[in-house]
């Protein structure tokens, strides 16, 4: 169905709520004193994207003011550049609530507060929200592109936020660089796609392609080409390089961000060209592929390396934003198991697992800044004895987010391992199982070491005291809650993944 | 249609490309590497301006080179500001120099 612009407005609601608060910012950042009111509005801003993107209808009437999930409606928005299906919806109120997470943090966040600039700063992570929001609804290749480059720009001045740090200059100079020629490299496979289809729908690249419109090997090509940008949001080998680095030299929330809901966007933009672009839905949930196109047999290779590369990195590390940069590296790998198996449930357990990495990573992030903000250290020595010298809520919830990082019953972080490998099982990838299974315990040393050394090491005194106010402690709240919670009783988050595995093929 | 046929203009674009490429891995200067860049994406407008040009939708093709383009632009202001930012902080624009970071 072709929704015409004036009913495209109704489904951009969360989209122009963002854009207008963004603007809002920018133009009342000279004339506010206090910038806590700004990030006070930002956040109105990402709860009213939230609600906007589950949708709002007028009482007492059967119109719908604002369309989103709880109509679940599905068409092209905007001439064909953008769809509205489960699977968008979906991923944008995971964004929403990224984004609301990420604004709270920074509230609460020494690096970013009294810096005087944090107007644009906020301005900056509404706009890559936005960006973020059009990865998962693109089904265009310019769409996709130009979303693409909207997280990334934004990313990179955010990384650099923290202008005369020089580990923040450093970082987002590497940013700059692997993401620019990442983003150059996929332009010109698009390039190629273009050519051998005609056309940047994905549903015209894929009737083209299917017809044999060209030889696979030049297809393979032009999609490995592809691959190399999207790979990068991803932070997939062999474009991983950047994430330590980004990661370590960003301020904390943005780290947080760009672990969370950069990533997150990188696997939807990746989840839409791969799926409904390049492979044809059978019956019974199960996909195809076009004939020659052996994307899977790629990326499974991709997804070990990518667990095994980033656990082993995640081993020696003293630093602890650099530690989980490598977890998370190692999270995208197990992410991507679910992404080979060609198969509704490896979707559906991809989904799910979004959704308690979102909890789990921000959580870990969040005790990272709490830890920084008193005693302005990140590394594994600022931890010792950190639940003996005030920190004990701060250290009990990140002993709650490594366990479910590291998968551990009865964390949220277990069911969605369990899913993902449950999908890998049943379509027989018994390699990959194996794999991600030795990679699971590897990763539960390095975990184990920093609860450890918040527990059993007793502090020398020279650590600091970890004093928690009560705005961090409703994030830790905020996360390690539902970390629990999603343990315990999963079905309706489950239930809503199952239901958001729907694309709209037009 | 008289003109160049489509695989000699796809082939400069495959050059430039390679060219980008060269210039992206050798260069230690981040000035020079923005430049290679730059060289990436125009070998991508190439091919779009061409294939536009031979495809049953010409302009489709022309309006991506105009975002590429666009975008370029966006990430040449942003990217140069970082290295004026890195210069400030490292008296120095050399990728090789900038060292705080641990590897």
């Amino acid at each position: 169905m072709d929704l015409g612009n004036a009913a495209s407005v109704a489904y951009s609601a969360p989209e122009l709520i963002l854009i207008g608060a963004a603007i809002g910012i920018v133009a009342a950042d000279p004339v506010v004193r206090a910038k806590e009111q700004l990030g006070a509005a930002a956040l109105l801003a990402c709860a009213a994207a939230l609600i906007a993107a589950i949708g709002i209808r007028l009482p007492f009437s059967e119109r719908w003011l604002v369309q989103g999930l709880l109509r679940g409606g599905e068409g092209w928005l905007w001439s064909r550049m953008v769809v509205v299906d489960g699977f968008a919806v979906f991923f944008k109120l995971v964004f929403a609530l990224a984004a609301f997470a990420t604004v709270w943090m920074s509230l609460g966040s020494a690096e970013v507060q009294d810096s005087g600039e944090e107007g644009e700063y906020y301005a900056l992570v509404l706009a890559a929200t936005v960006g973020l929001f059009y990865m998962a609804a693109a089904a265009n290749l310019l769409m996709a592109y130009l979303a693409l480059e909207l997280v990334s720009l934004t990313s990179y001045v955010l990384t650099g936020y923290r202008r005369h740090d020089r580990r923040a200059g450093e970082a987002a100079l590497k940013y700059l660089i692997y993401g620019g020629v990442a983003s150059a490299v996929m332009v010109y496979g698009m390039s190629w796609l273009y050519g051998l289809a005609g056309s940047f729908q994905y549903r015209a690249i894929h009737d083209a392609l299917a017809h044999g419109a060209a030889a696979p090997l030049t297809v393979f090509v032009a999609v490995v080409l592809v691959l190399a940008g999207f790979g990068f949001k991803i932070a997939a080998v062999p474009f991983h390089m950047w994430a330590p680095d980004v990661y370590e030299g960003a301020p904390i929330p943005v780290t947080a961000f760009l672990s969370v809901g950069s990533k997150a966007a990188g696997f939807a933009i990746l989840i839409r060209l791969f799926y409904p672009g390049l492979s044809e839905p059978g019956a019974g949930g199960a996909w195809t592929t076009l004939a020659g196109l052996d994307w899977p047999t790629l990326m499974l290779v991709v997804s070990m390396a990518t667990m095994t590369l980033g656990n082993l990195g995640a081993l020696g590390q003293r630093n602890l934003k650099r530690l989980l940069a490598y977890s998370s590296i190692a999270h995208a790998g197990y992410l991507l198991m679910g992404f080979v198996v060609l198969d509704d449930a490896g979707l559906r357990a991809m989904l799910f697992y979004v959704v308690t990495y979102y909890l789990m990573n921000f959580g870990a992030f969040a005790v990272v800044m709490v830890v920084a903000n008193a005693t302005g250290r990140e590394d594994m020595d600022g931890y010792r004895g950190l639940a003996w010298r005030g920190g004990a809520v701060p250290a009990v919830a990140m002993a709650i987010f490594l366990f479910s990082l590291a998968g551990i019953p009865p964390l949220a972080g277990f069911v969605g391992k369990f899913y993902l490998f449950a999908a890998v099982v049943e379509q027989r990838f018994y390699v990959l199982a194996l794999v991600g299974f030795a990679n699971t315990l590897v990763a539960l040393y390095y975990y184990l070491r920093i609860v450890r050394t918040m527990f059993l090491d007793r502090p020398r005194g020279d650590e600091g005291v970890v004093a928690l106010d009560a705005h961090n402690a409703f994030l830790l709240y905020f996360l390690a809650v539902p970390t629990i919670g999603l343990g315990l009783y999963w079905a309706p988050v489950m239930a809503l993944a199952e239901r958001s595995v729907r694309f709209f093929l037009g | 249609m008289p003109g160049v046929p489509l695989e000699h203009v796809l082939f400069v674009g495959l050059v430039l490309f390679a060219l980008g490429l060269y210039t992206v891995l050798t260069r230690r200067n981040a000035i020079g590497i923005l430049m290679g860049i730059e060289l990436l994406l125009n070998a991508a407008n190439i091919d779009y301006v061409a294939f536009a040009r031979y495809s049953g939708t010409p302009t489709d093709g022309q309006i991506f080179a105009i975002f590429v383009i666009m975008l370029a632009a966006a990430e040449a202001a942003v990217g140069l500001a970082i290295v004026l930012g890195i210069y400030r902080n490292f008296e120095s624009i050399d990728v090789d120099a900038t060292h705080s970071l641990r590897h």
